[in-house]
């Protein structure tokens, strides 16, 4: 680890200030991912500007919906009643990503923020231009066995491992941020970017920028996340897929539906949401969305399986969404979310 | 009251729970001084300048090690006891560390940066600079450039490598039934809860080098011989101390540069040093099993007998280790064939040593023959079990031996009664539950039941306590807690007026805690010592003209329940304690040795059992979960039900593991792992691990040993890979030959 001074912000006025100063500096909250970055030498800040003890900790009633302050953790956002019953897509989200003792520890706005699962970004001896800007991507030719089937440029082929972000962004959430140039609000989607010629950019926040709250907005429909793994529990997702669903009588009023582990960002499947609005909802229709979704997939060598396995779980994310199918588990719960269930006699408990 | 057969907890419990238990990386040495390793970043070249100006100018940095400084080694030697160590077939690497420029993969080490803290020293690592020509890595089976054919297994002439019985390609030829299939099979890593770590001290005894080592081994004797013979020391110059090892499956036995560099280390910075290798560095120095990739060719009536059986292995090593995976360990002994043939070829290529691991051949190995079967089962339409029962092995087909005792038929017998064997549709494809489908599948599985040599020192306290040691290990299978009970038992007192100490170099000598012999190999001599000690106790009684057994023929005494009393008249007799009191000796001391004698020529030793597997299979993912697993064994008698259930249990954990998830993959052009942290390398959840009905014949083996216990170590790892691979067959209709079995597996196919 290299050397870096530590310093706990008093309020979030003053960790922006100090981190806009200093090129060298960076935030950190839970440092779940961050702290693995910077014992394998990947991060080498300056400063921590540690945010983790900022009244953000609070979940309020927000314009109909839900205000997440950025420091709630993973576990008090996925318990919380309210995200549970309104969104259970974010619950879902959550709780199907890392382990209990990680999610105590991970804030709302620190897991969105986490670095790619690329092994290339992670090894400081390979080429990465996510990590070192011009040094190359050696996934590209090289094992790309968890990387992007959309988006994707010579640059950078990572995909985006966070769970919940793939909730956020197909719940169109909006992200408050406090910066160098006062306060603003991001859409979800327009988060995270595609990684092109600058791929060490994952987000459009600037230096010194500041998540303050992730806000939910007022949503009557049904929501719900589907993640595939190579591992029961505590594996990032092969393929993730999470939909929001609002009807209009037996009509699809409006459907969103963003995928995840495919792309440099969650990747909102706009040409299905098209497909979907203002029809009954069938399986045939849903397959023809998931076909839509995945007709622009660019495979690499090793991950050409996310294409049907992507469009198969897309379809069953919508059917299940749509109670078409049942959810294989209480909604808001990890059962719910995880395809294929535990092991033992009974997949998931009722 | 015996105390062997009961199931005790394990007597280091509440010190592992607690923290007390002192694992190597523990050990609190004073003026300790820390390591850092600089490793490759290429896999085929040399290193043509290695920059360590600005390591060496960082605070608190000691001293940086390279090929150019670091002090000579002299070679791994040949053997070591009976093992084979250098060349094709030998269990380890030639190559010693920091000797040349040589890079033969990526991820040695190439530098060693010590400084007064752990973080000064990891932080100056980052500040080297290394160089490289580079050439064109090796870093594919197919296209290897050097390949090898092993004679044999670690230079054993019992286990060749390269075998034909009768004639398998002419019975192939004429057997009514064929079938050639290909399996593959992943690299795999152990991956210990404790990883590899060294502490090493030198002074001087004496006016000579003495060297102590803390160290992660399950190896002392080898380790010391190996330390010893690479510094230019005498064997009693190298002290070994490993009271715990945290697992070990393999690792931490037959791969030594982590503890030369530790040592090497010390010496330049005439303080002691501690390295502790990172979660990704296990990766590249810990060891591995080996890629696989075996034809397997049956011949076999249209009743199903098997005629002929051919395999074919092919599988790697490293540059400069022979190491080979004995995949026919299964093949040459399981049924009874009259043509068998196998064979193995090495390809030597730019990746780090593979090593031994939990079920070495035999976990991949057994794998393959066993799906084998299952596709024959299918293509006679026979049910699995009866085909296996029509080619029962009532001898070893390769020695023509009888087995020291066997009872494989009630193994599958009680399997299929708790698994509901019959119960189920055998059609494939034809159970479903919801949205997933259901398969059975079933495998054989076995281990050797070897024993080796060992010896122990049974001392008697005058308090009426008693000491028994060895220097044998604790992997964190119970060895401290069954060799207590064998203790006590063989002392006629009760376990907890015994202590068991193992972990020490200076302790009678014990081999290598590998090959599940431990229990059949330190359980008889920990038997000697205490017979030894209490024969000299008699002694001391009937020579005691105040004892009550004074005058009496040693034959006429024998130890009852802490006394040793007249077998005529146990009312006649005194607490041990009493005759070491009288005598005035606070204690009494005896050394004996076991080791195994004749049957070993007359017998074929093995352990037996039958897997069990019932799955689920989500088709549109490829996710397989495995709903029941239910296993039955014939491994001889059990010393402890508790700490044997958690063995098998585990084992079987971990076979399921390789089974569904495990696999390291390196960059296929520079040879890095890309695969080398536990978030990326799966190792089963909870959540992959359903409730695993383990059961036992505790049939004692007759002639292994007095005990009757073999080894169980690793067998619950054998068996469950195909069990599991022919579940997914039953429940889907699709046969997947490569492991481990990822959901992407099921979307290709």
């Amino acid at each position: 680890m290299h050397p870096f001074q530590y310093q706990r912000a008093d309020s979030a006025e003053q960790a922006v200030a100090t981190v806009t100063k200093n090129p060298a500096a960076t935030f950190i909250a839970g440092g779940t991912s961050h702290v693995d970055l910077l014992k394998e030498g990947v991060y080498r800040p300056g400063l921590l500007v540690d945010v983790s003890a900022l009244p953000l900790r609070q979940i309020t009633a927000h314009e109909g919906g839900l205000r997440i302050g950025a420091g709630v953790s993973n576990t008090a956002a996925a318990a919380s009643a309210e995200v549970r019953q309104r969104y259970p897509a974010v619950s879902e989200a959550l709780l199907a990503g890392a382990s209990v003792q990680i999610r105590n520890v991970a804030s709302m706005a620190g897991n969105p923020l986490q670095r790619t699962r690329c092994p290339y970004f992670r090894d400081p001896t390979q080429a990465c231009n996510k990590r070192e800007p011009g040094s190359g991507c050696a996934a590209l030719e090289g094992y790309n066995h968890v990387h992007a089937l959309f988006g994707a440029s010579a640059a950078c082929v990572a995909t985006h491992p966070s769970d919940v972000a793939v909730a956020l962004a197909a719940l169109d959430a909006r992200v408050q941020t406090l910066g160098p140039k006062g306060p603003r609000t991001i859409a979800f989607p327009e988060l995270h970017r595609l990684p092109g010629t600058t791929p060490h950019l994952d987000t459009i926040l600037e230096h010194g920028e500041l998540i303050t709250s992730i806000d939910l907005p007022a949503f009557t429909g049904r929501s719900h996340y589907l993640k595939v793994r190579e591992r029961a529990s505590y594996a990032y997702a092969l393929v993730s897929c999470a939909v929001a669903l609002e009807m209009d009588g037996p009509n699809i009023r409006r459907a969103r539906v963003a995928l995840g582990s495919v792309a440099h960002k969650p990747w909102r499947a706009t040409s299905a949401e098209a497909m979907l609005a203002g029809q009954r909802p069938t399986e045939q229709l849903f397959r023809a969305a998931a076909d839509a979704a995945f007709a622009e997939a660019k495979p690499l060598k090793h991950n050409a399986y996310k294409v049907p396995m992507g469009r198969q779980l897309m379809v069953r994310a919508l059917l299940e969404t749509s109670s078409l199918q049942p959810l294989q588990g209480p909604a808001g719960t990890a059962f719910a979310a995880s395809v294929g269930g535990v092991a033992g006699q009974v997949a998931s408990p009722r | 009251m015996l105390a062997t057969g009961k199931p005790l907890d394990r007597v280091d419990g509440r010190l592992k729970v607690t923290g007390a238990a002192r694992y190597t990386a523990e050990w609190e040495v004073p003026g300790l001084a820390y390591g850092a390793i600089v490793d490759s970043a290429i896999a085929h070249g040399t290193v043509s300048s290695i920059d360590v100006g600005a390591a060496k100018r960082a605070p608190g940095v000691l001293a940086v090690l390279t090929h150019e400084n670091a002090p000579r080694l002299q070679p791994i030697p040949e053997k070591v006891g009976e093992t084979q160590f250098r060349g094709e077939g030998g269990i380890t690497e030639t190559r010693q560390p920091l000797q040349n420029a040589a890079v033969e993969y990526a991820g040695q080490p190439l530098a060693v940066v010590v400084a007064d803290t752990l973080e000064r020293a990891r932080y100056a690592a980052t500040l080297v600079r290394v160089s490289y020509a580079e050439q064109a890595p090796q870093l594919a089976m197919a296209t290897a450039g050097r390949k090898t054919r092993p004679e044999s297994f670690l230079g054993n002439n019992q286990e060749k490598l390269q075998v034909t019985i009768g004639d398998p390609t002419a019975a192939l030829a004429a057997a009514p039934v064929k079938l050639e299939r290909v399996y593959e099979s992943a690299i795999t890593h152990h991956n210990p809860i404790e990883q590899l770590a060294t502490i090493a001290r030198w002074e001087k005894r004496n006016g000579a080098d003495f060297l102590t080592l803390y160290d992660t081994t399950r190896g002392l004797e080898v380790l010391q011989e190996v330390m010893a013979t690479s510094l230019g020391l005498p064997k009693e110059s190298v002290h070994v101390i490993c009271p715990f090892v945290g697992g070990a499956f393999g690792a931490k036995g037959w791969l030594f540069a982590p503890p030369l560099l530790t040592a090497m280390a010390a010496r330049v910075v005439g303080r002691p040093v501690k390295i502790e290798w990172r979660r990704q560095d296990m990766f590249a120095v810990a060891g591995k099993r080996a890629a696989t990739r075996q034809t397997l060719a049956l011949g076999a009536t249209r009743e199903g007998k098997l005629t002929a059986l051919r395999h074919d292995t092919q599988t790697h090593s490293s540059i400069s280790s022979g190491y080979t995976e004995p995949c026919a360990r299964v093949t040459r002994m399981m049924y009874a064939v009259p043509n068998i043939g196998f064979a193995h070829e090495l390809a030597h290529l730019h990746l780090p040593s593979p090593c031994p691991m939990r079920g070495p051949g035999e976990t991949v190995g057994g794998w393959a023959l066993e799906c084998a079967l299952d596709e024959l089962a299918t293509e006679l339409n026979l049910d699995p079990v009866e085909l296996r029962l029509r080619n029962y092995a009532e001898r070893n087909p390769e020695t023509g031996k009888p087995w020291s005792s066997k009872q494989l038929r009630e193994c599958y017998a009680r399997g299929k009664a708790l698994i509901g064997w019959d119960k189920r549709n055998p059609k494939p494809r034809s159970m479903r539950e919801g949205s997933q489908l259901i398969g059975y599948g079933m495998a054989t599985t076995m281990y050797p039941a070897g024993r080796r040599e060992a010896e122990a020192r049974a001392t008697l306290f005058a308090d009426g306590r008693a000491l028994v040691q060895s220097a044998t290990h604790e992997l964190g299978n119970g060895a401290y807690t069954i060799f207590r009970q064998i203790s006590a038992d063989a002392l006629a007192l009760p376990v907890e007026r015994v202590r068991f100490e193992l972990g020490d170099s200076s302790l009678p000598k014990a081999p290598t805690s590998g090959g599940s012999t431990t229990t059949a190999t330190v359980g008889p001599a920990a038997q000697a010592a205490a017979r030894a000690v209490l024969a000299a106790l008699t002694d001391l009684a009937v020579r005691d003209a105040q004892s009550p057994l004074f005058g009496a023929a040693a034959e006429a005494v024998e130890a009852r329940e802490g006394r040793l009393v007249l077998k005529a008249n146990p009312a006649k007799g005194e607490e041990y304690g009493a005759i070491l009191r009288r005598a005035q000796r606070p204690s009494l001391v005896a050394t004996a040795g076991a080791k195994p004698g004749e049957e070993k020529e007359k017998y074929s030793f093995y352990s037996f059992g039958a897997v069990f597997a019932q799955v689920r299979v989500d088709e549109a993912s490829g996710s397989i979960r495995v709903a029941r697993l239910c296993a039955v064994y014939d491994v001889g008698r059990l010393m402890n039900p508790k700490t044997a259930h958690s063995q098998l249990i585990g084992g079987i954990a971990m076979g399921l593991g390789a089974t569904l998830m495990e696999a390291t993959h390196y960059d296929p052009r520079n040879g890095r792992a890309v695969v080398r942290n536990l978030a990326d390398y799966h190792v089963p959840s909870m959540a992959d691990t359903p409730d695993i009905a383990v059961e036992w014949l505790n049939i004692p083996d007759p002639h292994i040993s007095e005990l009757g216990a073999r080894g169980i170590g690793e067998i619950g790892c054998v068996g469950t890979p195909a069990a599991i691979t022919n579940a997914v067959f039953h429940a889907t209709g699709q046969r997947l030959r490569s492991l481990p079995l990822t959901p992407d597996k099921l979307m290709r196919v």
